[in-house]
């Protein structure tokens, strides 16, 4: 029996090793996208281009404009001196955020009195003006309490003035600088090993069927299972194989740490292993050409992509969705390998998502085996 | 060039794509696919985010505080916690993403100094989320704030006085709601038109190879020519019809805003059109297994539309090199377009240094195109 699965296996091998296409799809196409995605898939908001109008030009409004222009979340990369400036560099997109101060802005503080300061915000995307916004409160609100204090010190804020403040001090965990690298890195090394394994284990089976050799295999000694299992083994080790090449060169390139304990990673892998080759043998039974197989990239691999929570929050999707993110065997995966990479947590915490993995791929391969063996007969 | 050879062309091909139903699955039905999963998975509004709460003072000021961050529907308390190790469980869990911890002496301070400091402990794993979360957090901490300064009163139960030096108003442009989906579905056409478009096209003329109907085509009197207008017409037509669905889904069932016109709409998408066509057709004379095609097709066009067009990730958050490569990605002129057409209402004179670029591209890779057919057999 190991005999009949160990020929199987190296067979598998030499396809692969004579495969120049296959070889190249393995090696080439991931480092790409993992370049191209740890360079590209980013949320974050620094230097937003922002224009400024100063219309009241006193110690005040130069004060405050100036908190912008130190920080690296803000360019100033226009002054207007009308409205019509203004409106015309958002409406161009050569700034997102517009800072108008009004005239009367310091006559108004030094009296004590609240001034308005105007923030125009360019809300096509959404997300940078969301968190853009979220700084200028930041850093408005700092000039703010900085004057009342100063006011209040001077004795010029009126005889029962007291500035009450709560604030608020905010303590980001396990990535303390906010890399969004950290976060997506990871990902990109998951979403990659679906896409890779899936696809590789169902073009391999429906090319042997497509080509006649299936049926050459099934005349032979071999029972089904010792064939499924041949046929699965040299895809498990290429995708371990995938998955250490893609995390190593993405951590290094990247310099994303691992703070987790690596065998916790491994028994992961090897369970999200498990359902990404359940996937590709399933598909193989339903796909009659390779040409539909790969077609299935899309009905397939695209959704368990969208749905993992890889970019975008699984939190923030419709409830049903979300229910569907439970049949998303790499929604489990990010979690642990997030976990192990970024969190450094152990089984205590991922115990639920193995366990989901696990259950998934015994499904997946359970169905897919009764069906591959169902085509066979 | 002939015009009736062209039609013939255009009729063959038709009733392939008609009669095949892989092709017809990615006509037809991919784009409403494409349309319902990303535009209801690819949101980033943060709502009713799971909090953890440690309330080392349970005073009335405290709990007031709290209450402010269960009313916000951007959070929703799912846990108390007694001790730091319980908030480190649970962050480490993934049940709560923040953490708020309330000081014993809150309210003290409060009243003797006039500032307290309480503390939010994020989860910052996903750093989006993070950010966004602690923006909200402040916010609820600054209402809080506000409020605390108007009731507060001196020793003697004299209202203080109020001050509030400078108050931000803010205003939105373009998408008031900041809606996610407002800005993610514009994108999605894009993506949608690279996928369809690369897909059909780049079996185009594979399937004539692995068909063997090749012999056929070149037996016959058609030209080069003929034969690359022929072939791309129905999917010029497919892709337009695509994108008029993708237009009124997007509109009428997602409710994001058109308030540009049509007409530029149309020349834009034509323009995007030619250039995916373009080079589906190209890959697809050059590379002779439809698989093959089918997926260099996907590397070239789709991966560019999904990660270096504007798309969901902002370009001028990419380090430069990679800004710079963007401007190679035809998408990106596209995906610009799309997005001012929807939500700033750009005229097709706003756009235009978009659409000759992409005019530009387009021309460029029509000549190519009609350069690689050649009639032989090797």
């Amino acid at each position: 029996m190991f005999d009949r699965i160990w020929r199987i296996v190296i067979k598998e091998f030499i396809e692969l090793k004579r495969d120049k296409w296959a070889r190249f799809r393995l090696i080439v196409p991931p480092l790409v996208q993992m370049l191209v995605f740890g360079y590209a898939a980013t949320f974050e908001v620094y230097h937003v281009s922002t224009v400024v109008l100063d219309r009241d030009q006193t110690q005040e409004s130069r004060e405050l404009l100036s908190r912008f222009s130190f920080t690296d979340r803000f360019t100033i990369v226009e002054t207007a001196s009308t409205d019509a400036q203004i409106a015309h560099a958002i409406d161009r997109s050569d700034a997102a955020v517009a800072l108008v101060i009004h005239p009367g802005f310091s006559n108004l503080l030094r009296k004590g009195q609240t001034a308005p300061f105007q923030v125009i915000v360019d809300g096509t995307n959404s997300n940078t003006a969301l968190i853009a916004l979220g700084y200028v409160n930041l850093i408005a609100g700092q000039y703010s309490a900085d004057y009342a204090a100063d006011l209040v010190r001077r004795g010029l804020a009126g005889a029962n003035a007291k500035p009450v403040t709560v604030n608020l001090e905010t303590r980001p965990w396990y990535n303390p600088d906010l890399n969004g690298r950290w976060f997506f890195v990871p990902g990109v090394v998951g979403s990659l090993t679906l896409m890779l394994v899936v696809s590789l284990t169902a073009s391999a089976i429906v090319r042997e069927r497509e080509v006649g050799t299936l049926e050459q295999l099934m005349v032979s000694p071999i029972r089904p299972y010792e064939l499924i299992l041949g046929k699965t083994v040299p895809f498990f080790l290429v995708g371990l194989a995938e998955v250490a090449l893609v995390a190593v060169f993405g951590t290094v390139w990247f310099r994303v740490p691992f703070f987790g304990d690596p065998l916790i990673l491994l028994m992961g892998t090897v369970l999200f292993l498990l359902s990404t080759l359940g996937l590709g043998i399933l598909i193989s039974t339903v796909c009659k050409t390779q040409q539909q197989a790969f077609a299935s990239n899309f009905f397939v691999l695209n959704p368990m992509f969208t749905l993992s929570g890889f970019a975008f929050p699984i939190s923030s999707m419709p409830v049903i969705l979300q229910w569907l993110t439970y049949l998303d065997p790499l929604r489990y995966y990010l979690v642990v390998i997030r976990g192990t990479f970024i969190k450094g947590v152990g089984l205590d915490a991922l115990w639920p998502d193995m366990l989901g993995m696990a259950a998934l791929g015994a499904g997946l391969l359970g169905i897919s085996i009764l069906r591959f063996r169902k085509s066979l007969d | 060039m002939k015009l009736v050879r062209i039609k013939a062309m255009a009729i063959k091909e038709t009733l392939q794509v008609w009669r095949d139903p892989f092709s017809l699955l990615i006509a037809l039905l991919m784009p409403l696919m494409q349309m319902l999963l990303l535009g209801y998975g690819l949101s980033l509004d943060i709502k009713h985010l799971p909090v953890c709460v440690y309330d080392r003072e349970a005073s009335q000021d405290s709990q007031a505080l709290l209450k402010r961050f269960q009313a916000s529907v951007y959070f929703n308390i799912v846990e108390g916690a007694d001790n730091y190790r319980d908030i480190a469980t649970s962050l480490d869990r993934g049940i709560c993403v923040l953490a708020v911890v309330i000081p014993p002496d809150f309210t003290e301070r409060l009243n003797d100094s006039g500032v307290s400091t309480v503390q939010a402990i994020v989860d910052a794993t996903d750093t989006n989320t993070a950010n966004i979360a602690m923006g909200y957090a402040q916010a609820v901490v600054g209402g809080f704030s506000t409020d605390a300064q108007i009731s507060a009163t001196d020793a003697r139960g004299r209202p203080l006085q109020f001050i509030q030096p400078v108050d931000v108003e803010s205003r939105v442009w373009f998408n008031e709601t900041l809606e996610s989906r407002d800005f993610i579905i514009p994108g999605v056409i894009a993506l949608i038109m690279a996928l369809v478009g690369a897909q059909l096209t780049s079996l185009t003329v594979s399937r004539e190879w692995e068909r063997g109907t090749m012999e056929l085509l070149v037996s016959t009197p058609v030209s080069p020519m003929e034969v690359m207008f022929g072939k791309l017409a129905p999917y010029f037509l497919i892709g337009l019809l695509d994108a008029a669905f993708c237009l009124v889904f997007g509109v009428f069932w997602f409710d994001v805003p058109f308030r540009g016109t049509v007409s530029t709409l149309f020349v834009a998408t034509s323009l995007f059109l030619v250039v995916i066509l373009g080079i589906g057709y190209l890959i697809s004379v050059k590379i002779k297994s439809q698989v093959g095609a089918a997926q260099i097709g996907l590397l070239v066009t789709l991966l560019p539309t999904a990660l270096l067009s504007g798309y969901t990730f902002p370009i001028d958050q990419m380090p430069p090199p990679v800004q710079a490569i963007t401007y190679l990605v035809f998408a990106r002129y596209y995906v610009t377009a799309l997005k001012a057409l929807f939500l700033k209402g750009s005229g097709i004179l706003d756009l235009a240094p978009q659409l000759l670029a992409m005019a530009a591209y387009a021309a460029v890779i029509a000549f190519l195109a009609s350069r690689a057919f050649r009639k032989n057999l090797d």
